[in-house]
């Protein structure tokens, strides 16, 4: 790639850039549902802890880092807008309700921490961290039911596999909120957390099967997708994992169970990548090829991006290595 | 039940409308900030940790509701605008998905560390962080703005067919990109923000100092009143001239590439010379009331006004009217009273700030009872300026979407039902509302709290202190 008048016609490098894409809409997915996900799990746990101490020290553990865990979702809108345009705009607007109920989610969630703190009073912190709880159980379970939608191409709200799907992300959520928690806490919540993530991952590990059974039995035209090598593959890895979770817990190795529900993730959203592709819209059958914006603005967008996710690990290591280790006494949101 | 094309445009309006307050004032206080900081780290004097520590408050608050305000505007252009998408995806996404990834990450990360890490990172990193927020914030609105610019003056595309649908191509980068219209919009919006966060210092600082010098009420952390009001002051005598003198300049070039806009902006409908600018006008018969074509008018106007803005100094030039275009035209009169209730509040804003310089520089800033009133009133107008500004920009384009390339009409999601429309209109209506004032309730405790006292900053070594830089009851 030399000649600046090639990136009109030749991809970049003749890198497959249609399929690459692909793959990082469905990675800055995996990394929204990993990283807020663990924000959304604390939020359901919030809901366990009756002392003010100990839900200050749940809020304390993700005030630093939830802003940024977000922006993973308006860059999935952004990224899926820019390379698979025809997409976006057919997803979104046949979702018309179920987008906004997730944007309904995601408002309540993301005010509520910094409501709470605003006033120190009983009621204003009750409501406050009620809508905190509803706001984190709802926007994954709508999220669920959205990618449950877009693989089976349904466009209804309401299908069996999509409420399975929607309840297996709340699961997922718990399991990673736990898993972070164990790293920011100490003493008795630590250790009581650990019950929450087996239940959380048991309930996780129920979900997935009878999501899976239930798209193979609902949609005969996703079996023989089901059955691949890669999702068996990822289905098998994600056995494995749960039960490097489950070790790792009972071993206090707080990072390696940090890591499995990491795997776990990016796991599920594999399933989910690997059920749809060569397609990336069930519902309107566009492929990968057919859906992606011209050579030009994708060559652009793929030297763009080439140069800032990189970048953009590098803010959140910096976050993450400043706020490392448990919460300290005393530290509040 | 609403029809789906006035629903989604009534909803896409009333959303921006709500949101851009809170981007407004993060990219207002961003300068603020990083100066606060700056001082604070090298002379480690008090009033500077207050001001920071006080400003960072009304950031955070002003960050979370705008971005939960701002996601629901990504996804409204595809669950409502599905057709434009489709049709500018090309062009139009691409600027989104750099701003989330080159601004609103640089932006969200550097905030964790700038809002709860002063004692957890040293003073280079601290330092580091305030930049890149501000750098976040600002860049933010170079991406969004590059996208607009695109829709105001289309350039550098080709109309080609993908998948059965009329899509727009690129096929020039630069002139896309590098739009003509960026430069124009980039200043005249940053220089809003910052006049809009200095009329709210100004105002917020004038209030106390008011009350403390005027009325001989006593209120706490005076200085760090003073000093609020002072750096409203600087900052407005800084930008209320400019935002003037740039705003004549860009009419201009409104004139230039977007002449139906422009004589939206002057209701002027036939093409004419020796135009007058009308400072009010009415139609002199009541049956007229809501006629925009009403000719009878009551109006005080300058002879050849117009003409002289539009052409930069001759009162003979023509003025194309709204009659020589093709199509519908633009709610005249929502882009005309904008108009100049944006340009009446500029002048404003540059008599406040002379006023308050002139007094500044007498020595009569703390007494000048009638000053302190009007800058009281003035803290919310700089917002308001903005909110008009747009409305001009945004109404003054229609019927189109993009410039004579898309109708708005054209553009709303083909498939949207009444019902739906309706439902999420009134929700949000209903939430929108409701966070503006939740946001104006916090904002307003936060100022009643103050900024942190003696005690608190006296403490701030010891590892006791709270890291929470957000919470008021600290």
């Amino acid at each position: 790639m030399t000649d600046p008048a090639a990136l009109a016609t030749e991809p970049l490098f003749g890198l497959p850039l249609a399929d690459l894409w692909f793959g990082l809409v469905f990675f800055i997915l995996a990394m929204f549902l990993f990283l807020d996900g663990f924000d959304f799990g604390v939020g359901a746990l919030f809901a366990t802890r009756e002392d003010d101490d100990e839900r200050e020290r749940l809020l304390a553990a993700i005030g630093p880092f939830w802003d940024g865990n977000e922006v993973w979702l308006v860059v999935f809108g952004g990224a899926l807008f820019a390379a698979f345009p025809s997409v976006y705009a057919n997803l979104f607007s046949r979702h018309y309700l179920l987008m906004f109920a997730i944007l309904g989610a995601l408002i309540v969630r993301g005010l509520a921490p910094e409501m709470y703190e605003q006033r120190h009073d009983d009621g204003w912190q009750r409501w406050w961290g009620r809508a905190f709880v509803v706001g984190s159980l709802t926007a994954p379970f709508f999220l669920g039911i959205f990618i449950a939608n877009w693989v089976t191409g349904a466009t209804s709200i309401v299908t069996l596999p999509a409420l399975v799907v929607g309840l297996a992300v709340v699961a997922l959520t718990v399991v990673d909120g736990v898993a972070f928690l164990r790293l920011k806490t100490r003493g008795d919540l630590r250790d009581d957390l650990r019950t929450d993530g087996y239940r959380a991952l048991g309930a996780y590990l129920v979900l997935v099967v009878a999501a899976l059974g239930s798209v193979y039995a609902a949609e005969p035209a996703l079996r023989s997708a089901l059955l691949s090598a890669p999702v068996l593959a990822l289905v098998l890895a994600t056995l494995a994992l749960a039960g490097a979770y489950a070790a790792a817990t009972r071993a206090d190795r707080y990072y390696v169970a940090f890591g499995a529900a990491a795997g776990l993730v990016f796991a599920l959203v594999g399933i989910v990548a690997g059920l749809m592709y060569p397609s990336i819209d069930r519902a309107t059958g566009l492929t990968v090829e057919a859906a992606i914006v011209s050579t030009l603005q994708l060559n652009l967008m793929s030297i763009g991006a080439a140069v800032l996710l990189p970048l953009v690990f590098v803010y959140f290591a910096v976050l993450y290595t400043a706020f490392s280790g448990p919460i300290e006494a005393g530290e509040s949101y | 039940m609403i029809d789906p094309v006035l629903g989604s445009r009534l909803q896409f309006a009333l959303t921006t409308i709500v949101h851009i307050i809170f981007p407004v004032m993060s990219m207002g206080l961003a300068p603020f900030l990083v100066y606060f900081t700056w001082k604070d780290i090298r002379t480690g004097e008090p009033i500077y940790e207050q001001l920071r520590r006080f400003w960072t408050r009304i950031f955070a608050v002003s960050f979370v509701v705008g971005t939960v305000t701002g996601i629901v505007l990504e996804f409204e252009f595809g669950t409502n605008f599905a057709a434009f998408s489709t049709t500018a995806g090309e062009l139009f996404g691409g600027p989104l998905a750099l701003e989330g990834m080159m601004a609103f990450m640089l932006e969200a990360t550097f905030l964790g560390v700038f809002v709860f890490g002063r004692e957890r990172v040293g003073n280079a990193l601290y330092m580091v962080s305030a930049v890149a927020v501000g750098l976040g914030t600002w860049l933010s609105a170079v991406w969004i703005l590059i996208a607009n610019s695109w829709m105001q003056t289309p350039r550098g595309y080709e109309l080609t067919t993908a998948n059965g649908h009329t899509i727009v191509e690129l096929v020039d980068p630069v002139a896309a990109y590098a739009n003509p219209r960026f430069p124009w919009m980039f200043v005249h919006m940053q220089n809003a923000a910052v006049e809009s966060v200095a009329l709210f210092m100004a105002g917020v600082g004038a209030y106390f100092v008011f009350r403390h010098h005027v009325w001989e009420y006593p209120v706490e952390n005076v200085a760090f009143w003073e000093a609020t009001l002072k750096f409203g002051l600087v900052a407005l005598l800084v930008t209320a001239p400019l935002q003037v003198l740039h705003g004549d300049l860009y009419a201009r070039h409104i004139v230039e590439t977007q002449p139906q806009k422009f004589a939206a902006m002057e209701a002027v409908w036939e093409t004419d010379s020796y135009v007058p600018e009308y400072i009010v006008a009415f139609p002199t018969s009541l049956d007229q009331l809501l006629d925009p074509r009403a000719k009878e008018i009551f109006g005080i106007g300058i002879p050849g006004g117009a003409s002289w803005l539009a052409s930069g100094g001759d009162p003979q030039a023509t003025i194309k009217g709204l009659e020589e275009f093709d199509g519908k035209q633009p709610p005249v009169a929502i882009v005309f009273w904008s108009f100049r209730m944006m340009v009446g509040l500029g002048f404003w804003f540059v008599l406040l700030a002379v006023w308050g310089g002139y007094r500044w520089w007498s020595g009569e800033l703390l007494e000048d009872d009638l000053l302190h009133k009007a800058l009281m009133l003035s803290t919310p107008l700089g917002i308001i300026a903005v909110e008009l500004g747009w409305i001009v920009t945004e109404v003054g384009r229609q019927p189109w979407v993009i410039q004579d390339v898309l109708r708005t009409t054209d553009g709303v999601s083909p498939g949207l039902t009444a019902g739906e429309a309706t439902a999420t209109l009134v929700g949000f209506a209903v939430v929108y509302l409701g966070l503006l004032a939740l946001y104006t309730y916090v904002v307003v405790r936060i100022v009643r709290a103050g900024p942190p006292d003696g005690d608190d900053l006296a403490t701030r070594d010891t590892p006791e202190r709270p890291a929470s830089e957000v919470s008021v009851d600290d």
